[in-house]
């Protein structure tokens, strides 16, 4: 009877730690939530907002003074929408050679019959652990005429190994009957990666696929030693640009004004308010593609793992 | 007999064919810029081609000890990258104990969405974090508005011009770009723990927290080991576009990191051949602590991680 009562009074003592320790859970995560959420939506508020409010900070919490005038404004930048385009042509290309090739080297490190294949794939793996470091890099890039050139943004890019790690340990995965049976019918090589592996492994290649897409897009650091042509500039590099030069901001600011005789204080562009709204136009395709994708990204990270 | 052999090598060699092109751009892009490392012992000054008078031998190597202001360049630069990486092992385990209490939110659409939402910043570049930074931190953003109107302080603060506590805001960015995405394995492995074993521990009495200490914890620190050991692999990594892009003339002295030296060293000052020289001396130190760390790891838990 004692006994049973000192359970009693012990459970009701831990039922209150475990709704504390939930309590406090729900409180700290909502926390972290905000604190990721907030600096997006601040972002996007003020790019909606009157752009005079927006300017002294006065735009905190919901939209002061709609109007769309920025995102209309921010067209007329010159340089932005070409730099658009070749974020979204590095992107696209980039992207597709770099899933391509892990695919086709991820199946053909999985013949027996290549000649010397341990060998050539940890020719190929070794490089995830050794750099010689940006000067050579960059001496590499320039001799071989890739410095101020588009394909610099893809070459380098395209035979990643980690990629190719995923696609072999995926292609292992597979019965290798599927082959031996498509080989027997007299099937080749290529025959056997086009049309037999390549519907297979479709799951994989759509992961490695969005890292890819999301790599090119944000990969800031090969403008910056490559290029000089601002024509090549990517979103990422002008953005920097905008952020950190003020003067070239400024003139732009006078030249976007100067076009448009009935921009009011609210509507005429301010430093912040371009600012701003590139931003918003460069993260927007990440925001919309994550949530979608996200399940791909876990599963990435997930095989990524099993073999790390 | 012959020829069914002769056959079966003609086909290894056709697929080593098909490869071929690809093992190129692998020498060419990987393996060919090693090649550049022979900068370090010459003279060089682009756009000059390399002549053999330019030869100085280990002179880059030998100056960077016998010069008493680059060796305090160098020392400092040593300090942040020590201190940087030094913050990221010590707070390591800030992912783990995430994912932990993660758990404990019994919502599931609440948890899909923290999650979600906490993993959002790792797919942003740094250039993107450093125009939010840049939005939410100046003279009029969104925390010197809101301080301000709290009557905390009276002026605006220019959080990003100091050089008050660099090494800890620079820690505190990477959290929150990258703890969401670590979590993302410990929840995984929060979700392959037998069931049985945390309601054999609820019958016995055992609290949350309890099962935490006794079931989860345990159960997380082969990942966690794995982890830290990847970290101290990479402890000289700290990578240069983050400390690129927040880099100003009033945090140089504590963000300058030996990734972002090397390249403000060849960009900046136009130092090419001592830049490669260190960057030389940072790969042969990254790749023993590679091997290092690998080897105490098959040493603990029977198995290597490369």
């Amino acid at each position: 009877m004692v006994a049973k009562k000192y359970i009693k009074k012990r459970n009701i003592k831990m039922g209150l730690q475990d709704s504390l320790v939930s309590i406090f859970s729900y409180i700290i995560y909502t926390f972290f939530a905000f604190v990721c959420v907030y600096p997006f939506y601040y972002i996007f508020i003020n790019t909606l907002s009157a752009n005079d409010l927006s300017e002294r900070g006065k735009v905190l919490f919901w939209i002061k003074g709609l109007h769309f005038t920025n995102y209309v404004k921010v067209l007329k930048i010159p340089n932005l929408f070409q730099s658009f385009k070749i974020s979204v042509a590095r992107t696209a290309i980039g992207a597709s050679l770099t899933v391509i090739i892990a695919a086709f080297l991820g199946y053909m490190f999985t013949r027996e019959t290549l000649w010397k294949r341990k060998l050539w794939y940890r020719f190929v793996v070794a490089t995830m652990y050794f750099n010689a470091g940006i000067i050579p890099w960059y001496i590499t890039m320039r001799n071989l005429g890739l410095t101020n050139n588009f394909w610099g943004y893809i070459f380098p890019l395209a035979v990643s190994p980690f990629y190719i790690v995923l696609c072999k340990t995926y292609v292992e995965s597979i019965p290798i009957e599927l082959q031996q049976a498509a080989q027997i019918d007299g099937a080749g090589t290529l025959r056997i990666f086009f049309q037999i592996m390549l519907p297979v492994i479709k799951p994989i290649m759509a992961t490695i696929a969005i890292f890819a897409a999301v790599q090119q897009w944000n990969s800031f650091q090969d403008t910056l030693l490559l290029v000089t042509d601002s024509k090549l500039h990517t979103l990422q590099f002008t953005l920097y640009q905008y952020i950190n030069q003020a003067s070239s901001l400024k003139a732009l600011v006078s030249a976007t004004s100067s076009t448009s005789i009935a921009a009011t204080l609210a509507t005429a562009q301010t430093a912040t308010s371009i600012r701003m709204t590139v931003t918003v136009v460069v993260v927007t395709p990440i925001v919309l593609v994550y949530p979608v994708f996200q399940r791909f990204f876990i599963k990435g990270i997930m095989i990524g793992a099993v073999k790390g | 007999m012959n020829i069914l052999k002769d056959k079966k090598k003609a086909q290894s060699y056709l697929e080593f064919l098909y490869i071929l092109p690809f093992i190129v751009l692998v020498a060419v892009f990987s393996y060919y810029p090693l090649y550049g490392w022979i900068y370090a012992f010459f003279d060089y000054k682009p756009p000059f081609p390399l002549t053999m008078d330019k030869f100085v031998g280990f002179k880059w190597f030998i100056s960077m000890v016998d010069n008493s202001t680059k060796v305090n360049q160098l020392l400092k630069v040593l300090r942040n990258t020590f201190a940087i990486s030094g913050l990221s092992l010590m707070f390591s385990w800030f992912p783990m104990v995430f994912a932990i209490f993660l758990n404990e939110i019994k919502s599931r659409p609440y948890r899909k969405f923290v999650q979600t939402v906490t993993t959002l910043p790792n797919f942003i570049s740094w250039v993107l974090v450093y125009s939010i930074a840049f939005s939410i931190l100046n003279s009029t953003g969104a925390v010197n508005s809101i301080l301000m109107s709290l009557g905390l302080i009276e002026t605006p603060k220019m959080f990003l011009q100091s050089s008050e506590h660099v090494w800890f805001r620079m820690w505190l960015w990477l959290t929150w770009k990258n703890a969401g995405w670590a979590a993302i394995m410990y929840i995984a492995a929060i979700s392959s723990i037998d069931e049985e074993m945390n309601e054999a521990a609820r019958i016995d009495g055992a609290s949350k927290l309890q099962i935490i200490w006794h079931v989860t914890l345990p159960s997380l620190m082969p990942t966690y080991f794995v982890l830290v050991m990847l970290n101290l692999a990479n402890f000289l990594s700290n990578g240069m576009e983050q400390f690129f892009v927040f880099q100003n003339a009033f945090n140089k002295e504590y963000i300058q990191v030996l990734d972002l030296y090397v390249y403000n060293l060849a960009m900046g000052g136009g130092g090419y051949s001592l830049s490669v020289a260190i960057s030389i001396l940072k790969s042969i130190v990254s790749v023993l602590l590679l091997c290092l760390t690998n080897a105490f790891s098959k040493m603990v838990r029977g198995e290597g991680f490369l």
